[in-house]
C-alpha cells in the first residue's frame, strides 16, 4: 500500500505542532516516549486487512479521513471556555450513578462536570494531566505509563501514546478499600472543525496497589450524532493480592469510530474482573491484552456486544498466562441484528513454566438476521504441559428447540425470541459483581434489545 | 370438589383418532387411538423408539413432526390446528423427556414469564416478581427444593434428575388440565421419585388428567393409573388395567410385539 505513509503524514505534522506548543512543558521521559511513539506510528502505518490481526476489520473509514486533534494546543479547551461545556444533566444521563465521577469532554478533563471524590486512605481519582504535574503522580505515571500497553506493536496505541496528554488517573494505595465504584466518563461532543472531524486520544492509568480493592466504571459516550474518532488506551495495574473490577461501557455515537486498547497486568494472587459492554460506534475495535504476571492470579474477562444497523465491532483479546497457577475465564457473547458484524478473536498464551494454568474461553454469537455476521476465532498457544484449557464458540440464529420449549410453556414466538435474545446478555451481566452497576447495565441492555 | 361420591366418568378431555405422524419423512406414529377423560391417569409404556415421545411432542406441537393423517380433539377443539403456545394456554403441558437448557435466563424469570403468559391469556392480572415468589414458595417446598434453583439459568448445568424436578416444578406452577409426563421418573433417585410422584398425585383433580409415559412400574405404585397402554411400532397394541404395568416389567414387550405384527 503505497499511500499508507501519506495517511500518517498529517498526524506526524499535527504531532510536531503538539510537541512544540502545549506539550512542551512535559518531563523529558514523557517527551521521549511521545517522540518514540509517533515514530513508531509512522513506521507501522494504519493496519490493513492483509494483516492477520485485522483480517475482518477495515480501518479505511478512519484512515481515509482527516481527523483533527481535539483541543489542540492553542485552541480553547473545555476548562477555558465553560460556554462550550455540556450541561451537567447531559452527563448525568450517561452515568451509571454508582459513585463519584471524573468527566472528560473530547478527551480533556472537565473539573466542573466531575464530582469531587473524597477518597479514603489517600486514594486518588482525577485527571492524568493534573497528576503528571505533581511529583508523586509523575513518579507513578512514569513507573507504569506505556510500560504495559504494547504500543510498539499497534499503530493506534502508538498514536495514542504520541498524543498522550490526558485521561483518567486512578490510584488506590496498598490495602485501601474503595466502597463505591469510581466512574470515569469520556464524552464526545461530536462537534467538528472546518478542517474535519475531531479525534481524541484519552489515556488512562488505573493502579490498584497490593491488597487494595476497587471498582472503576469507564464509559465512552456521545452527546450528538456527529462524526468523530476516539482512540483510547487504558492501562490497569493490579498489585499482589489486590481485587479490582473494571467495567467498560462503550456507547459512542452512531457515526463515530472507536479504537481502543485495554491493557491489564496482574501481580500474584490478585483478582481482576474486566467487564466489557459494547453498544455503540459505527466501527469499533477493542484490543484487550491481559497479562497474568504473578502466580495465583485470577482474571474474569466478560464481554457483551449488541450491534445493529451496519455496525462493526471487533474484539481482539489476548490473555497471557506468564506465571503458574493462574486462572482466566473468558466469556464473550454477541447479539447481531440487521447487517451488523461482530468479530471476536480470543488468543490465549500459556508460557513455558505456566503450569497449572486453568483457562476457559467461550464466545457465543446470536444472529438475529440473515444479513448479520459473526466471526469467531479462538487461538490457543500452549507451551506448558500441565494445563487445563478449554474453548468453544458458537454462531447461529435462535435455537429452534429453545424457542419451542418456551412456546410450549405459553409464550408467544415474539416473547420467546426476546427472552432468548436477552439471555445472551443476561448471561454476561450476571457475572458482574456490583449490583448497582449490573442493574444499570441491565437496563441499558434491555433498552437496546427492545 | 369433594363429596362427589362414587366415581362418575369425567368428560372427554383428549381424543386421538387414527393419528399418523412422521419425522424427516419417516412414519413414526401409525394410527394411534386414545381417549383420555377428566380425572383419569393414563400410563403409556413401550419399547425404546416405539413413538412414545413422538406422540407426546405431537400433542404439544413440536414443529419437527408432521401429522400425516388422523385428528386430535382437546375439549372438543382441533388441537393440531393450535400453535404450541395456544395449547399451553388452554391447559396442555408436556414435561419433556429431555428438558432444554436456556442460557442467561433464570428459572424464576422463566417460570414467571410462563405463568404470566397464561394469566394474560385468561384475562387475570399478571404477577410481579415479589407476589410470584410468594406463590412459588410452597410449590418449591413440595418438590423438596430451596430457592437457589430459581436463580440458576433454566436447566443449565442441571443434573438429569434436577431437570426432571424442574419440569415438575413447572407443572405445579402452571397447573394444567392435561399433563403429559414423558419419562419424568427416569433419572430420579428413590427419594426424588417419591417427591415427584407425590407432587403429581396431589395435583390430581376430577377436572384434570395425566398421561404418564414411563418404562417403570415403580412410579405407578405412587400414582395409580386408570389405564395402561402399550405403544409399539407406532400403535397402541394393548390397553389394560394397572396390573398390565407389572406384567410388562416382568415379561418385557416381546410377547406383545408378536401379537402386534399385523402390518
Ligand atoms: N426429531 C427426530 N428426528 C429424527 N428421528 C426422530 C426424531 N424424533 C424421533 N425420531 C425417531 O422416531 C422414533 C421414535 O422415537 P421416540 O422418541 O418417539 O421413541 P420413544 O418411544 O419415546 O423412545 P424412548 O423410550 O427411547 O424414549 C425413533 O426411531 C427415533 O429415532
Ligand atoms: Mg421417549
Amino acid at each position: 500500500m503505497t499511500d499508507v505513509p501519506d495517511r500518517t503524514a498529517p498526524y506526524v505534522a499535527d504531532f510536531e505542532a503538539f510537541a512544540r506548543n502545549g506539550a512542551s512543558g512535559a518531563p523529558d521521559w514523557l517527551k521521549e516516549l511521545r517522540e518514540g511513539a509517533i515514530g513508531r506510528f509512522a513506521e507501522l502505518g494504519f493496519p490493513t486487512m492483509k494483516q492477520e490481526e485485522w483480517r475482518f476489520t477495515s480501518v479505511a473509514p478512519i484512515a481515509d479521513q482527516r481527523f483533527i486533534l481535539a483541543h489542540a494546543p492553542g485552541s480553547p479547551g473545555p476548562s477555558g471556555t465553560p460556554v462550550g461545556l455540556p450541561a451537567p444533566s447531559d452527563i448525568e444521563r450517561l452515568c451509571l450513578g454508582a459513585g463519584p465521577r471524573v468527566v472528560f469532554v473530547d478527551g480533556r478533563h472537565a473539573p466542573t462536570l466531575s464530582t469531587p471524590a473524597d477518597l479514603v486512605g489517600g486514594a486518588r481519582a482525577g485527571s492524568l494531566a493534573a497528576a503528571l504535574r505533581t511529583d508523586a503522580g509523575g513518579e507513578l505515571a512514569r513507573a507504569h505509563l506505556a510500560r504495559h500497553a504494547r504500543w510498539r506493536d499497534s499503530a493506534f496505541a502508538a498514536l495514542n501514546t504520541a498524543f498522550l496528554a490526558d485521561g483518567a488517573f486512578v490510584h488506590v494505595p496498598a490495602d485501601v478499600t474503595l466502597e463505591r465504584p469510581l466512574e470515569v466518563v469520556f464524552v464526545s461532543t461530536g462537534r467538528a472543525r472546518s478542517e474535519g472531524p475531531l479525534v481524541s486520544h484519552p489515556r488512562s492509568l488505573i493502579v490498584v496497589e497490593r491488597g487494595a480493592r476497587a471498582a472503576v466504571v469507564e464509559t465512552y459516550a456521545a452527546l450528538s450524532d456527529g462524526v468523530y474518532w476516539t482512540n483510547a488506551v487504558t492501562e490497569v495495574v493490579v498489585g499482589a493480592g489486590a481485587w479490582a473490577e473494571l467495567y467498560r461501557v462503550q456507547r459512542e455515537g452512531p457515526h463515530s469510530f472507536q479504537v481502543a486498547t485495554t491493557h491489564s497486568r496482574q501481580d500474584r494472587d490478585s483478582y481482576l474482573g474486566l467487564h466489557v459492554v459494547t453498544l455503540g460506534a459505527a466501527l469499533a475495535r477493542h484490543d484487550i491484552d491481559a497479562v497474568l504476571d504473578g502466580a495465583g492470579a485470577e482474571l474474569i474477562l466478560n464481554g457483551l456486544y449488541l450491534l445493529g444497523g451496519a455496525q462493526h465491532a471487533d474484539h481482539h483479546t489476548v490473555i497471557d498466562h506468564a506465571q503458574p497457577h493462574c486462572a482466566s475465564h473468558e466469556f464473550f457473547n454477541g447479539v447481531l441484528a440487521e447487517r451488523s458484524h461482530g468479530v471476536f478473536t480470543g488468543r490465549i498464551i500459556v508460557r513455558p513454566g505456566a503450569q497449572r494454568t486453568d483457562s476457559k474461553q467461550t464466545n457465543n454469537n446470536l444472529l438475529l438476521s440473515t444479513e448479520a455476521r459473526a466471526d469467531s476465532q479462538p487461538q490457543l498457544e500452549i507451551y506448558a504441559d500441565d494445563v487445563k484449557c478449554t474453548h468453544g464458540s458458537t454462531v447461529g440464529p435462535i435455537d429452534q428447540m429453545q424457542l419451542y420449549y418456551l412456546r410450549s410453556r405459553g409464550l408467544t414466538p415474539e416473547a420467546a425470541r426476546s427472552i432468548l435474545t436477552y439471555g445472551f446478555g443476561a448471561e454476561i451481566l450476571d457475572r458482574m459483581r456490583h449490583p448497582v452497576v449490573r442493574d444499570r447495565l441491565d437496563r441499558l441492555v434491555r433498552e437496546r434489545l427492545a | 370438589m369433594t363429596g362427589k361420591g362414587k366415581r362418575e366418568r369425567g368428560k372427554v378431555l383428549l381424543e386421538v383418532r387414527d393419528l399418523h405422524a412422521s419425522v424427516e419423512g419417516r412414519e413414526i406414529l401409525r394410527g394411534i387411538d386414545l381417549t383420555v377423560r377428566a380425572g383419569e391417569v393414563h400410563a403409556i409404556m413401550g419399547p425404546n423408539g416405539s413413538g412414545k415421545s413422538t406422540l407426546a411432542q405431537v400433542l404439544a406441537g413440536h414443529p419437527a413432526y408432521t401429522v400425516t393423517a388422523g385428528r386430535v380433539l382437546y375439549e372438543g377443539h382441533d388441537l393440531l390446528g393450535m400453535a404450541p403456545e395456544a395449547r399451553a394456554r388452554e391447559g396442555v403441558f408436556l414435561a419433556f423427556q429431555y428438558p432444554v437448557a436456556i442460557r442467561g435466563i433464570t428459572n424464576a424469570y422463566f417460570l414467571r414469564s410462563a405463568v404470566n403468559a397464561i394469566r394474560k391469556h385468561k384475562g387475570v392480572e399478571e404477577l410481579g416478581p415479589v407476589e410470584f415468589m410468594d406463590a412459588l414458595e410452597e410449590k418449591l417446598k413440595a418438590i423438596g427444593w430451596d430457592s437457589s434453583y430459581l436463580s440458576r439459568p433454566v436447566n443449565e448445568g442441571f443434573s438429569g434428575g434436577e431437570k426432571k424436578r424442574n419440569e415438575i416444578l413447572q407443572l405445579a406452577v402452571l397447573d394444567p388440565k392435561l399433563a403429559i409426563l414423558d419419562e419424568t421418573d427416569s433419572g430420579l433417585d428413590i427419594d426424588a421419585l417419591k417427591t415427584v410422584a407425590q407432587t403429581v398425585d396431589k395435583l390430581r383433580r376430577p377436572d384434570n388428567a395425566t398421561v404418564l409415559v414411563t418404562h417403570y412400574d415403580r412410579i405407578l405404585t405412587h400414582i395409580e393409573p386408570d389405564v395402561v397402554h402399550v405403544l409399539a411400532g407406532g400403535r397402541i397394541v394393548k390397553s389394560g388395567g394397572k396390573e398390565l404395568a407389572r406384567e410388562l416389567e416382568e415379561k418385557g414387550y416381546d410377547w406383545l410385539r408378536e401379537e402386534a405384527v399385523v402390518t
